[in-house]
């Protein structure tokens, strides 16, 4: 069983390398890539089943233990990580072969975008922290390239700010793992875990400090979002459903990885996390409320989100941290089906501007029904997977008496609730005030039915989360157990070590 | 030796850091790889104690081989990054003749706002930079 782990990211791999020497072929590079996906999914949920029913699936890479090798290891959360990716990944490349657009065009954009389905999976199963590096370089590398994929200027500029604020947070990563390998002499997570463990106090608050950094500006934390939403919307509308559903939690699963398994989770650091997560919220919806284009409305609210993950960790209870878990599995199928929806827009309108655009609930009724239930689930109301998942947090935060955040969560919920139906007035009812930027797509009848399938499986996929909330929450609580008791982990680890 | 190490790991990462603040993409160009050769210098560094011999069979005292594997890969990223940014820097003055980083948008709206309270007195959308030759 075990040996299936590093399927997980090898099988995208080899569907990239397959894709390169087909390149020729679009069709061929499409049905790799589908099929890739495909095979990802369905081995994620095995190991998903598998590890909620073991507790953890340690698999030592060559055959070398984790006293020398890299060990990778699938437990609960990683799991639920990984199936979700890999349903958001399949779903994504899917709408992308509807568009036809940078996909059809660019030769690259198949291999590229299999490279960065590798590298995100590879981040869920390493329970290594160099190789957690070198997973995030070849999903950011990749990303590179996404991002400025069609060469326009704006895309390049705002390319550049991503890229180069991307490789400051990689060198202060490198910085961070030299220094913790100078003080203990490992970088295996579970063994980090111990030897941190007899360190001082005060040299283990720098490193978690420091860690924190490292993956607050992935993940586009308080005060280091800035980068986020000027280089999300102008990338390909597929590869920004990708970004904006994916990228940013694998940083947010880096940090609630490495907070709660290699430091002990000290009272401070609850503060200084419940502090940045509701300064994140805020920001974010605010920063949401000023916009006027679609794509940008909602890549601020993807800032305002990630302040409701961090809310959860940073209260270190079993509730709060699976609370956090649980928004994390909505957060992603919920804010890529919107992307899904702005691509969808643009697809048919032209522009995702909201002067640009109106009045679509007539001309494409199908993209509203598709636009509203994530919306609302986005915005917290009931029977959405967003309302349950923000009970949840809610909930864990008033029986840990954190009545800031929890203010702060409700506020905000109210205010992104306005900026959606800002975009309903602006996108779907009403006229357009000004001709768009580009016309219309025509495409064929093809294409749209591909996109909008696309979109629908990721809407009936968060209908899903709030019908099997129960299962899913128990999933999350029984991960939330295993991370703040650690010791489960560290053993598993260690103990095939000789 | 550690002493020396350390200052040219402080040197590197602080022109790195004020190469990275410029506003000409060849000079974040060369901060980047400033910055990356400080970080896995000091990776090399944390290896501990250096002049020993290489791994061998048997007997004790060799250097520690991780930090130096570790290096090598972070040197490779390194390069296929800045190798990257190079593509992105000719492509940049490919299009604009200049490789300068322009005011994000919401700069320029902000400016734009600016420039129509007060219509007398324009602000100079230049940067900081002086003007390219």
């Amino acid at each position: 069983m075990s040996s299936l782990v590093p399927l997980a990211f090898v099988i995208p791999l080899a569907g990239a390398a397959l894709s390169i020497v087909l390149g020729w072929s679009r069709a061929s590079q499409r049905v790799i890539s589908v099929t890739a996906l495909a095979a990802t999914l369905a081995v994620s949920i095995v190991l998903l089943v598998e590890a909620d029913r073991e507790g953890f699936i340690v698999h030592d890479a060559g055959g070398w233990t984790a006293d020398v090798g890299i060990s990778l290891v699938v437990d609960r959360l990683a799991g639920l990580m990984l199936v979700v990716s890999s349903l958001v990944l399949l779903a994504v490349m899917i709408f992308a072969i509807g568009e036809a657009e940078e996909e059809q065009r660019r030769v690259g954009f198949h291999p590229i975008y299999l490279v960065l389905a590798a590298g995100v999976m590879a981040s869920f199963v390493t329970a290594d922290l160099f190789n957690l590096f070198v997973a995030f370089e070849m999903m950011l590398a990749a990303s590179y390239v996404l991002i400025t994929l069609g060469g326009r200027p704006d895309q390049l500029r705002s390319g550049m700010t991503y890229v180069v604020i991307s490789l400051v947070a990689s060198t202060v990563f490198i910085t961070v793992l030299a220094l913790l390998y100078a003080a203990t002499g490992t970088v295996n997570m579970a063994d980090l875990s111990v030897r941190l463990a007899e360190l001082d106090p005060a040299v283990r608050a720098a490193f978690a400090l420091a860690l924190l950094v490292v993956f607050a500006i992935k993940a586009g934390l308080f005060p280091l979002f800035f980068w986020l939403p000027d280089s999300y919307p102008t990338a390909p509308g597929p590869v920004t459903a990708i970004f904006a559903g994916l990228l940013t939690k694998v940083g947010v699963y880096a940090i609630i990885r490495t907070q709660t398994l290699l430091f002990d989770a000290p009272d401070w650091m609850g503060t200084v996390l419940l502090t940045i997560a509701v300064l994140t919220m805020i920001v974010g919806v605010l920063g949401a409320i000023a916009q006027d284009d679609m794509k940008r409305i909602l890549a601020f609210h993807i800032i305002s989100q990630i302040g409701y993950m961090i809310f959860g960790l940073g209260l270190f209870t079993v509730a709060g941290v699976a609370g956090a878990v649980f928004y994390i599995v909505h957060h992603i199928i919920v804010k890529t089906a919107l992307f899904l929806v702005a691509g969808l827009v643009a697809h048919r309108a032209g522009s995702s501007r909201l002067s640009e655009v109106g009045g679509l609930v007539r001309t494409a009724p199908l993209v509203a029904v598709l636009f509203a239930v994530p919306a609302l689930s986005l915005a917290g109301i009931p029977p959405f997977s967003g309302f349950l998942a923000k009970f949840v947090l809610v909930d864990a935060g008033m029986s840990a008496e954190a009545w800031i955040a929890v203010a702060a969560s409700l506020a905000v919920g109210l205010l992104t609730l306005y900026s959606m139906t800002k975009i309903w007035a602006g996108v779907f009812w009403g006229v357009p005030e000004e001709e768009p930027s580009s016309p219309p797509n025509e495409g064929g009848r093809w294409s749209f039915v591909t996109m909008a399938a696309a979109t629908g499986s990721l809407v009936v996929a968060s209908i899903g989360v709030s019908l099997w909330a129960g299962e899913l929450y128990d999933v999350a609580e029984r991960s939330a157990e295993d991370l703040l008791e650690r010791d489960g982990y560290v053993e598993v680890v260690l103990e095939r070590a000789p | 030796m550690t002493v020396l190490l350390a200052l040219v790991v402080a040197v590197l990462f602080a022109s790195g850091a004020w190469l990275l603040m410029q506003r000409r993409l060849s000079r974040i160009i060369i901060g980047v790889g400033l910055l990356g050769h400080g970080a896995n210098l000091l990776l090399i560094t944390a290896g501990g104690e250096g002049g020993r011999a290489p791994i061998i069979d048997g007997g004790g005292g060799y250097s520690d081989p991780l930090p130096q594997a570790l290096g090598l890969t972070a040197v490779v990223i390194t390069f296929g990054v800045t190798a990257l940014l190079l593509a992105f820097g000719y492509r940049s003055w490919q299009i604009t003749g200049d490789d300068r980083v322009e005011d994000d948008l919401e700069d320029r709206l902000v400016e734009r706002r600016a420039d129509e309270v007060d219509e007398h007195e324009p602000t100079d959308s230049a940067g900081d930079e002086e003007p390219a030759p």
